[in-house]
């Protein structure tokens, strides 16, 4: 859940993006990182094996600017995506306030985005949250490699309830801003009904 | 909801840092943290101008759950207090009223013994006050009673943050 902190006037949220193993969370928050002014940023954080796998969490905080006095801050979290690492996804699910599920858009890994997608559902009831209540947006990413199964396709599969969607290509950048965007949006717009 | 909405108000936080600015002195410490377990930075006191606080209260955050489900993979509830030694300064990392991290780091000017002693009283302490937050907060939303800056801002602001 956020933190509101009425002594240093500040909002903190949560946002954890959620995936099949190399589906490129962690060069969605590079490229966050990358292109964030270095005033609105801190260190990103990145609990990785040897080979640039993520073994934890790779963790960005994001100062996003003030909102009636109220400096508003997001904390973005990626999951290690690999199967056998599901008791460190359930403890980086912990409080969250928005998800993004990044799909990889490769035919061969269709099996994996519906296996990490239905891996999600489970681990937000075992924390007491619902996936069809909170913020929650997809992105399909890689749309740059020739392989890749039709958008319409993919929100078939991974999409049924029409939360917002984007399509991305992680490594140049493209719809990574607009899915944090989306994602940051949804969650403010919760806050204010004060839930 | 799995957990409720932390909120905190400028009389408990003037409250907590007392406690813990006695608990820096009394206990010789470099540093003192309160950490919220979702890896939100609460508190600092003592030279935290050196420290990425941001990047420290995640980690601890992480840290603390990680141990919490190696705690259960063994049949315990939790584990309250971790140690981490290091060559000059060291960490140690204990759960408040069952919710909030407090850290503590400190150098050979100190000892393990008297950082347990003193964060052991200092402790309850900090557990009154946020049982105190917990409740205020509740009593706020059953009257209904809503300073929330939130409720009253407009689509344009949320758009305006993104401009």
């Amino acid at each position: 859940m956020s933190f509101i902190n009425y002594a240093s006037r500040e909002i903190n949220c949560k946002i954890v993006y959620y995936g099949p193993g190399l589906c490129g969370k962690t060069t969605n928050l590079q490229f966050v990182y990358q292109k964030t002014a270095p005033d609105a940023k801190g260190k990103m954080i990145s609990l990785a094996t040897e080979t640039e796998r993520t073994l934890f969490f790779d963790f960005l905080p994001l100062a996003l600017g003030e909102i009636r006095g109220f400096k508003t801050r997001f904390h973005l979290y990626t999951v290690p995506g690999q199967v056998f690492y599901d008791a460190s996804r359930k403890l980086i699910l912990k409080g969250v306030d928005g998800v993004v599920f990044v799909a990889d858009s490769q035919e061969e890994r269709m099996d994996a985005n519906i296996e990490s997608l239905e891996n999600l559902r489970i681990n937000l009831v075992e924390q007491g949250y619902d996936l069809d209540k909170i913020p929650y947006v997809v992105q399909y990413n890689k749309r740059d490699l020739p392989n890749i199964v039709t958008v319409e396709e993919l929100r078939r599969e991974l999409n049924p309830t029409n939360v917002p969607d984007f399509e991305a290509c992680a490594s140049t950048g493209e719809g990574v801003f607009e899915t944090l965007k989306a994602v940051a949006k949804l969650i403010l717009i919760d806050l204010k009904k004060g839930k | 909801m799995a957990n409720p909405q932390m909120v905190m108000y400028d009389e408990e936080f003037k409250q907590i840092n007392v406690v813990i600015e006695k608990l820096l002195r009394e206990a010789n410490a470099k540093v003192i943290f309160l950490v919220d377990k979702n890896g939100q930075l609460i508190s600092g006191v003592g030279e935290v101008e050196r420290f990425d606080t941001t990047s420290l209260a995640s980690l601890t955050a992480g840290n603390i759950a990680a141990t919490g489900g190696l705690a259960k993979l063994i049949g315990e509830k939790e584990f309250s207090i971790l140690f981490h030694e290091g060559e000059k300064d060291n960490l140690h990392i204990s759960i408040v009223g069952g919710r909030v991290i407090l850290v503590v780091l400190f150098d050979s000017r100190s000892s393990l013994g008297l950082v347990r002693l003193r964060v052991k009283k200092a402790s309850d302490e900090l557990t009154t006050i946020f049982n105190r937050l917990l409740e205020k907060a509740e009593e706020k939303e059953k009257s209904g009673e809503t300073d929330f800056p939130f409720a009253e801002i407009t689509d344009d602001d949320i758009d305006n943050l993104f401009s």
